[in-house]
């Protein structure tokens, strides 16, 4: 329960943070920290524009989408806290609910008819099942090295001790942090300021929403990001912290990450399309430099 | 009067009656006497399942003697999966098969053969001698091969049909040998006589046996790269043919896989390195090539190949389980392979039938003609994207509940055993997560394509949605895929039963109940999400009520000229993938070249081919086709010649026995010297 709260809580914040950031950034002053806030508040109120050619599967989509996030984040722990449904192998649930939305949204983007959501759809379908590989390895490495098979109990046994397992750690943040990313269409990726449809992933997806529905998706990618936070957040809370350690600490990450987040938005530039996919694998090699390390830790290989 | 009789009498009865009644009422003979074969064999199934195997013995007369007839957990698992999708298929087929109600002969064999074929596969699951077992199986190969050639008028079809009719008798000879090999050493034909062999001979004989086995029943299974004959035979059959061949009957290489698993005594975990690694490799094999595919229907068959891999990898993992003497991974292997086979059944058989409606109506299986079709067949399309997302192994339904039953196996996997079994769980989660996300990547293209967006090419007027009576069916199967889906506890209690045979008496059952607590949790999420997704629906509902909601033409980017031909094609969908895996893939393409000022309309087209087709069938046949071609002179044509050829082997035939006896007698001289 706790987590659910805070992880709504941390995603008012977060992009409101990135936009800050990168507006300090780049000297501008920028819109204050509430303002996509108040931009999906307003679009909750608004009517919609439904296109004639798409059909229910346009109009439920968002709202699957919306609640398979939620449905994440519900099983997302806390340090000692368990998440609201915790249960052996529940990151793949994770994994497949998070796929169940956006199988929804690729659907979508198609109903349109729009040659330019079909674009998107058709990128989005394929870096999201590139960026697959490295979250189940990663989470396999993390269930080797602990012994368990559940977020909950992978969380509350793992403790850092030697050299080797810190950077294990550093890795597994990095590879969240870029999953999270590439999940959420931002920067070597897709970018999400871009004016040419041409060269947009998600956004173009989305081209004909509106009204309630695009505040949904808008408010999605928050929550998306939030959970992120939460997931890498868990791997610096033991359980033997009290709640005043760990809610400071789970802020504190989400805090930075938002930051980290602004700063490769600031200094990076988005990738040649046909080169996101050799990078989104990339991922994949990574995560399965974690699951070497984790052998080389429990002595499996000398 | 044993139920065993009951269904030989209704079989044949039925197949009689069909010659005698009007071409519109053979449909209905047929469906009375699967639904009497389903109740009957049921009956014996049920309480197999539940725990009071049948066992009997059948007189086969001087030839057979008897034929132990045997009936545990596994068979009757495999009884209960084949009923349903056998049965939803004649339903479904009574009402396809009208669009043919002209062909009166070709009526009534279709039918014959369905009933036989049915009859065929009941015999199969619960024979268990080896020598009354290939003729059943025998049965079963040339009933479905009447089945896919229905439309033997059209040359491609009666081409598939023969490709599956040698392939399907390599798999029988492979069978044979594998028999014949234990009957030489036993003398013996009941199954059991496997387990006594192989005993007693060392752990690599009994590997090569089960490779004998395994090759049989991968051909019939669809294993990469024994599973050309797939692709071809799938899409030219009749829609509920294909449902069920692809639902069922290539489930029966599967049934013969595990069979021999549970007969078989070696090294396990040899034998479970040897079927994950190929599984893996039909896994992703088979998803990459139905990526590219443009017939709905052959995109289906290779993701039945894809789907065959997923089990694959279940029995391996299992295998490599009762290597180890980890029941707890062996549970999880068989169980979750079990429970496979049993989804595949249903969304497959569920897709197969929504293939067959839209043929009937748009009369294309060409996915880039096809578009828009939700507006016109919206029942259909939430019964096809359901099917979609349960093949995705998509929560909340039932395809989810078996890749997690693999899934939890295989992370306990890793945790467990040595190293070297450490990487194989590995390579195995990176195949079945990459398989996921491409299967993924393939229905949303045939999903989105087909139904979604406007008409891309010009479709019949009057498509409408199918009857109510061949909705049916489909609304039984996507209860199934649902119940499984939201209950998936019961059924994992159910497989316990067949999987515990494999784990043995020693791990009690306190494996099960873990999983089963462990799936109760993954019904509570499947419910919760349902709940959630309906609970934002209503929260939208009440929030949009007061708001205008208008409706205009989708945003061109400024473009105001819409146009159907501006959508993305499913060709273009998957292109960014295509460029990726070029490596593997054979792509056929036939272009004309742009030229001049003013250029003529020219014509493209692209061919997926199978590049494993091509090298490990098409060149050696062309090889043996060159090799036999210089024996061409002797087929001159000429009588005379061919009863000569006649005369000569008579005359060796009988002088064989006179020529080896002075064979013999010179190497006796010889040694006498």
């Amino acid at each position: 329960m706790l987590s659910l709260l805070l992880i709504i809580i941390a995603s008012l914040f977060f992009t409101g943070i990135i936009i800050r950031t990168k507006s300090i950034l780049s000297g501008r002053k920028g819109p204050g920290i509430f303002q996509p806030l108040k931009d999906i508040w307003r679009l909750f109120k608004k009517g919609a524009v439904y296109s004639n050619t798409s059909s229910f599967v346009f109009q439920i989509a968002p709202s699957i989408y919306f609640a398979s996030i939620l449905m994440a984040i519900l099983m997302i722990p806390l340090g000692g806290h368990q998440g609201i449904i915790s249960f052996k192998g529940d990151f793949i649930f994770f994994a497949y609910v998070l796929a169940l939305g956006k199988f929804f949204m690729i659907v979508s983007a198609l109903d349109t008819g729009s040659s330019f959501s079909g674009m998107g759809a058709s990128r989005e379908a394929l870096y999201s099942l590139l960026a697959e590989p490295a979250f189940f390895i990663l989470m396999s490495s993390f269930a080797l090295l602990t012994g368990y098979t559940s977020f909950h109990e992978i969380f509350s046994t793992l403790h850092f001790g030697t050299y080797i397992s810190y950077a294990i750690g550093a890795l597994a943040a990095f590879v969240l942090v870029i999953i999270a990313l590439i999940e959420n269409s931002r920067m070597p990726i897709d970018d999400p300021k871009t004016h040419l449809e041409l060269t947009m992933v998600h956004e173009v997806m989305i081209l004909d929403n509106s009204g309630f529905d695009l505040g949904l998706i808008l408010y999605g990618t928050n929550l998306k990001f939030a959970m992120y936070g939460g997931l890498i957040a868990n791997f610096f809370l033991t359980p033997s912290y009290e709640w005043y350690f760990s809610i400071p600490i789970f802020i504190g990450v989400q805090l930075l990450f938002a930051v980290i987040v602004g700063i490769l938005e600031s200094f990076m530039a988005r990738f040649r399309m046909n080169h996101n996919p050799q990078y989104i694998f990339m991922l994949t090699s990574i995560s399965l430099l974690i699951f070497l390390g984790v052998l080389l830790v429990l002595g499996k290989i000398a | 009067m044993s139920i065993i009789i009951c269904i030989i009498i209704v079989t044949i009865l039925s197949t009689l009656l069909l010659t005698l009644v009007k071409e519109s009422k053979k449909a209905y003979v047929a469906l009375f006497a699967v639904i009497i074969n389903v109740i009957l064999s049921s009956f014996i199934a049920i309480p197999a399942l539940i725990g009071s195997s049948f066992e009997q013995s059948f007189y086969g007369g001087t030839v057979f003697v008897n034929i132990p007839l045997r009936v545990d957990p596994l068979s009757a698992w495999f009884i209960l999966l084949m009923d349903i999708t056998v049965l939803t298929g004649i339903l479904y087929g009574s009402q396809y098969m009208k669009a043919y109600k002209n062909q009166s002969s070709n009526l009534t064999m279709h039918f014959a053969s369905y009933i036989l074929n049915h009859f065929a596969m009941i015999s199969i699951y619960i024979v268990q001698n080896s020598f009354a077992l290939l003729c059943v199986w025998e049965l079963m190969a040339i009933t479905s091969f009447l089945l896919i050639i229905f439309e033997h008028h059209k040359i491609d079809t009666l081409k598939a049909g023969i490709n599956y009719l040698i392939q399907s008798h390599i798999s029988i000879m492979f069978m044979t040998m594998g028999f014949i090999w234990v009957n030489s050493f036993t003398g013996s034909f009941d199954f059991n006589a496997i387990t006594t062999y192989t005993s007693t001979v060392s752990p690599a004989v009994s590997f090569l046996l089960f490779l004998c086995f395994f090759v049989a029943f991968a051909i019939k299974a669809g294993f990469v790269p024994f599973h050309t004959w797939l692709p071809y035979a799938h899409p030219t059959a009749p829609a509920h043919v294909s449902g069920v061949m692809s639902g069922v009957i290539i489930k029966l290489g599967i049934y013969g896989i595990l069979r021999i698993l549970l007969l078989i005594k070696g090294d396990y975990m040899a034998m479970g390195y040897f079927i994950l690694v190929i599984s893996v490799i039909t896994g992703i094999y088979g998803v990459i090539l139905a990526i590219v595919q443009h017939n709905i229907k052959k995109l289906l068959a290779y993701h039945s190949i894809e789907n065959i891999g997923i089990i694959g990898i279940g029995i391996g993992l299992g295998c490599i389980g009762l290597g180890l003497n980890n029941f707890y991974l062996s549970f999880a292997g068989f169980g979750g392979a079990m429970l496979h086979t049993l989804n595949h059944s249903l969304f497959k058989s569920l897709l197969f039938y929504c293939a067959g409606t839209i043929y009937q109506a748009t009369h294309t299986l060409n996915i880039e003609r096809l578009g828009g079709l939700i507006k016109k067949m919206p029942q259909t399309t939430i019964l096809f994207l359901i099917a979609a997302l349960a093949i995705c192994g998509l929560p909340p339904f039932n395809g989810f509940i078996s890749e997690f039953l693999i899934y939890s196996g295989l992370f306990k996997g890793v945790l467990s055993g040595q190293i070297s079994s450490t990487i194989f769980f590995i390579t195995a989660i990176l195949g079945l997560v990459i398989i996921g996300g491409l299967a993924m990547l393939c229905f949303t293209k045939a999903f989105g394509i087909i139904f979604l967006g406007n008409e891309r090419h010009h479709l019949p007027e009057n498509i409408k949605e199918a009857k109510p009576l061949m909705l049916f069916p489909k609304y039984i199967i996507v209860l199934f895929i649902l119940l499984i889906g939201v209950l998936p506890q019961f059924v994992v209690f159910l497989v316990s039963k067949p999987a515990l045979l494999f784990t043995g008496k020693n791990s009690i059952l306190t494996q099960p109940i873990e999983y089963i607590q462990t799936f109760q949790f993954v019904g509570i999420g499947a419910i919760t999400l349902i709940l959630l997704s309906l609970m934002i629906l209503w929260i939208k509902k009440l929030v949009t009520k007061p708001a205008i909601v208008s409706v205009s033409p989708t945003w061109g980017c400024g473009y105001k000229t819409e146009s159907p031909k501006l959508q993305y094609t499913a060709n273009s969908f998957v292109r960014p993938f295509r460029k990726l895996i070029s490596p593997i893939l054979q792509m056929n393409k036939k272009e004309n070249k742009i030229e001049g000022v003013f250029p003529k309309q020219i014509h493209s087209e692209t061919h997926p081919y199978d590049k494993l087709e091509a090298v490990l069938i098409d060149t050696p046949l062309m090889y043996l086709k060159g090799f036999l071609g210089k024996f061409k002179f002797l087929q001159n044509g000429k009588a005379q010649f061919y009863i000569l050829y006649g005369m000569i082997f008579i005359f060796l035939i009988i002088t064989l026995p006179v020529l080896v006896g002075a064979i013999f007698y010179v190497i006796e001289l010889i040694k006498q010297i």
